[in-house]
């Protein structure tokens, strides 16, 4: 069917529209039709992403520009901020992880006037942050929040075997695991190519042994050291006695549908796997048909080793891109974004899957309202050491994490390799990084 | 009644005559017109044009690339063949450029021995021939990206349909690790590969063989040959050339491929059956190292070339005999 438009019907369509704005007497802030792009991650809590795709309008009407959220599998963003940077187009915000700030330096705005004020009026930025977004002394990132993990378990599987409480150290660990493997319920670790697990387990795993990718300096390779050589032997050992062993083509997903399937009995995660067992109470269950999310319970920290108990999580910030035409209109959207009444809608629907990027949010009123299991990621972020600990968290640093190096030492440490040679390999490769 | 034309037969009040040529040389225009040299350069310049931007200009620019230190967001300077070495140096690249010309080789072998297979099959006469033959074509049509997150599926470590089918059936007792194993990963890619390319063999092949003559096996079949006879001295020799032109096809799409390896494996584990398109991409989009990247996918050139080159050569031989 079609409509006839009558000219009296256009004139009068289009006059009470030019009124309105004249009556409203406030020009647009931006040329009328300008939009504002943002790339972000496909959040491990979808509710997230609702609230961001929500508080659009919101920010559109506020800014008077479009404003528009595209998300997008996390290990797809590298190589997508590869191609907008190289060809000079896309996305005028894009999230960033970890210290990617570092290796995109020349191709990032700097947002310190941004950043500064939101720090101090939010009682500081965690420490993480100055080493992933900071630059030169310049903030090229606004951090946002943080993704902190912990080791999600099935108390009454530990129950049945005798562990009380979560293991303090790896030997114990592992004697826990070995029971859980025996009982079909494996230890659940990711140690394939994905942005998240696989480096918050192996880094810190590397650094409870003693070893470290390169010395205080960030300049000498220090990978081939015992506590390395120590590590990888634990690991081979831990993986044939307690870990589930097709782990090695496991990404980010997979240890979450694992544990949602009853699969493992434990597994280092985001507070995710709760998260998302208690909005899905009806479908996921366990054995006895209870809701499943009721007998998860949170370590804070994974075991401790002969040289300590370490973290890695990970930081989300937000970049402009230098190519964008609309520099100032990303960071007025920024500035809105951290309003208190924007950002705090946010932060809640995340139930501390990612805490606050300032110390301010550990006093949300919500750390009183969830459930005990979550409230162990309130302070988290403050533990999290960086990616080329105990040297500065360089762009080189990133080009180790991106080549999955330490990963891969790991990798082929349970795949068989002699851990003296899984060890020489990664000091070969990052030899050409750090010395090349 | 026509009239007669001038010089024939017929009275002369009849004679109709012919115009005059022009006595005057042709304008600019007409000749501008009639010149074959540029009528030649302007219905090839959309051709030329396509093949610049979309062939020439990033294969040259890949060459640049791949001797400069470019990394994202860098302009890079010439390094000559730094890239080049460094990538030969590299263990990964090794690995890398071994399981591309496994994956290959077998990929290529498993696709003319089934694609030959099956276009004999299909080349007889049976009920539902055609919905047979369309039928056959679904693995080539349907996206590479969605049939392999599908085979991803069937091999996933934890949920693997392919293990429990085994494991009820009483044939395993441990899960079989096809993507968390650097072999069992790589001979997957093959078989998904296989499957995902047998229906081009088998396809091209079914067309060539539809060229025979019957006659000429039926006089083979008169001469006492049986069915492998006929296949050997007759089916064979006349399918060679198609045959040739398929397996080019084919080596030059296996030994690029990216897609595939992606979405499988991702490379993994540790590197294990990484092939050169992904490692390529790993190095130069995900690490942002675009010289290294763009040296690492050139690596691919010379061994194409050659190929191409060996069985051209060949398929010009057979044709001369």
């Amino acid at each position: 069917m079609t409509t006839a438009l009558h000219r009296r019907t256009f004139l009068a369509a289009t006059g009470a529209g030019l009124a309105g704005i004249l009556a409203a007497r406030t020009a647009p802030a931006f040329a009328q039709g300008t939009k504002l792009h943002i790339v972000r991650w496909v959040d491990f809590i979808p509710e997230a992403d609702v609230e961001l795709k929500r508080q659009a309008p919101e920010a559109s009407k506020a800014l008077g520009a479009e404003v528009t959220f595209e998300f997008i599998n996390a290990n797809d963003l590298q190589p997508r901020i590869t191609a907008a940077i190289q060809s000079g187009s896309g996305a005028d915000i894009i999230q960033m992880l970890w210290n990617w700030p570092h290796l995109y330096a020349n191709a990032l705005v700097d947002v310190s006037d941004v950043a500064d004020p939101i720090g101090r009026s939010q009682g500081g930025f965690y420490d993480i942050f100055s080493s992933s977004a900071k630059v030169g002394g310049k903030w090229l990132s606004v951090p946002h929040g943080v993704g902190a993990n912990a080791v999600a378990y099935r108390r009454s599987l530990f129950n049945e075997i005798g562990a009380k409480e979560f293991p303090k150290t790896w030997d114990e660990y592992r004697e826990v695991g070995k029971k859980l493997k025996a009982k079909g319920k494996p230890v659940g670790q990711a140690l394939g190519h994905s942005f998240g697990d696989p480096p918050t387990f192996a880094y810190p795993f590397l650094w409870d042994f003693g070893g470290a990718e390169v010395d205080k300096t960030g300049k000498k390779v220090m990978i081939n050291s015992k506590g390395a050589i120590e590590a990888v032997k634990f690991l081979q050992a831990f993986w044939k006695d307690a870990c589930d062993e097709g782990g090695l083509a496991w990404d980010d997903t997979n240890n979450n549908r694992a544990f949602h399937a009853g699969e493992i009995g434990a597994t280092l995660n985001g507070a995710s796997i709760y998260i998302v067992a208690k909005r899905q109470k009806d479908k996921l269950k366990d054995d006895k048909g209870e809701p499943l999310f009721q007998d998860i319970e949170h370590a804070p920290l994974m075991p401790k080793g002969p040289a300590g108990q370490f973290a890695l999580y990970l930081p989300f910030q937000h970049s402009v891109m230098k190519y964008s035409k609309n520099q100032k209109l990303a960071k007025d959207f920024l500035k809105w974004l951290h309003q208190d009444a924007n950002y705090g809608k946010w932060f809640e629907v995340n139930e501390g899957y990612s805490v606050g990027s300032t110390k301010k949010w550990e006093e949300s009123p919500m750390w009183g309202r969830i459930d005990k299991p979550l409230q162990t990621f309130r302070r988290a972020a403050g533990a999290s050491l960086m990616l080329g600990h105990p040297g500065p968290a360089t762009a080189k640093a990133t080009e180790a994490y991106t080549k999955y190096i330490i990963v891969d030492m790991f990798a082929k440490g349970v795949q068989g390799t002699k851990a003296e040679d899984a060890v020489k390999w990664a000091e070969s490769e990052l030899k050409k990084i750090y010395e090349g | 009644m026509s009239k007669p034309i001038a010089g024939g037969a017929g009275s002369a009040a009849d004679v109709v005559a012919l115009p005059r040529a022009r006595s005057a040389s042709p304008s600019g225009m007409t000749r501008f017109l009639e010149s074959e040299r540029l009528l030649a350069v302007m219905l090839l310049a959309p051709t030329v044009l396509l093949l610049g931007v979309f062939i020439a200009y990033p294969f040259v620019m890949g060459v640049w690339l791949s001797l400069s230190n470019t990394s994202v967001g860098n302009p890079g300077q010439f390094v000559g063949l730094k890239n080049f070495v460094k990538a030969w140096n590299d263990s990964i690249f090794r690995t890398a450029f071994w399981n591309t010309s496994v994956y290959t080789f077998w990929a290529t072998i498993f696709k003319l021995a089934l694609g030959m297979w099956l276009a004999v099959l299909l080349n007889r006469h049976f009920r539902g021939k055609r919905l047979v033959r369309a039928s056959m074509l679904l693995p080539f049509i349907v996206p590479t990206v969605l049939s392999t997150f599908a085979w991803r599926w069937m091999f996933d470590p934890t949920f693997s349909v392919l293990n429990w089918l085994l494991y009820r059936g009483g044939f395993i007792v441990t899960k079989v690790p096809f993507l968390s194993d650097g072999l069992y990963g790589l001979w997957c890619a093959i078989a998904v590969n296989t499957w995902r390319g047998m229906p081009f063999f088998a396809i091209t092949l079914l067309a060539g063989l539809q060229t025979i003559s019957p006659d000429l096996h039926e006089a083979a079949s008169l001469d006492g040959a049986n069915g492998w006879k006929r296949f050997w001295h007759v089916t064979w020799p006349l399918l060679k050339p198609v045959t040739l032109v398929v397996v080019v096809f084919s080596i030059i799409q296996t030994f690029s491929d990216f897609q595939l390896i992606y979405v499988l494996t991702g490379g993994g584990p540790a590197n294990s059956t990484h092939l050169l398109a992904t490692y390529a991409y790993q190095i130069g989009v995900a690490t942002g190292l675009l010289g290294e990247g763009a040296a690492i996918s050139l690596f691919m050139l010379p061994v194409l070339f050659l190929v191409v080159w060996v069985q051209l050569r060949y398929l010009r031989r057979l044709e001369g005999a």
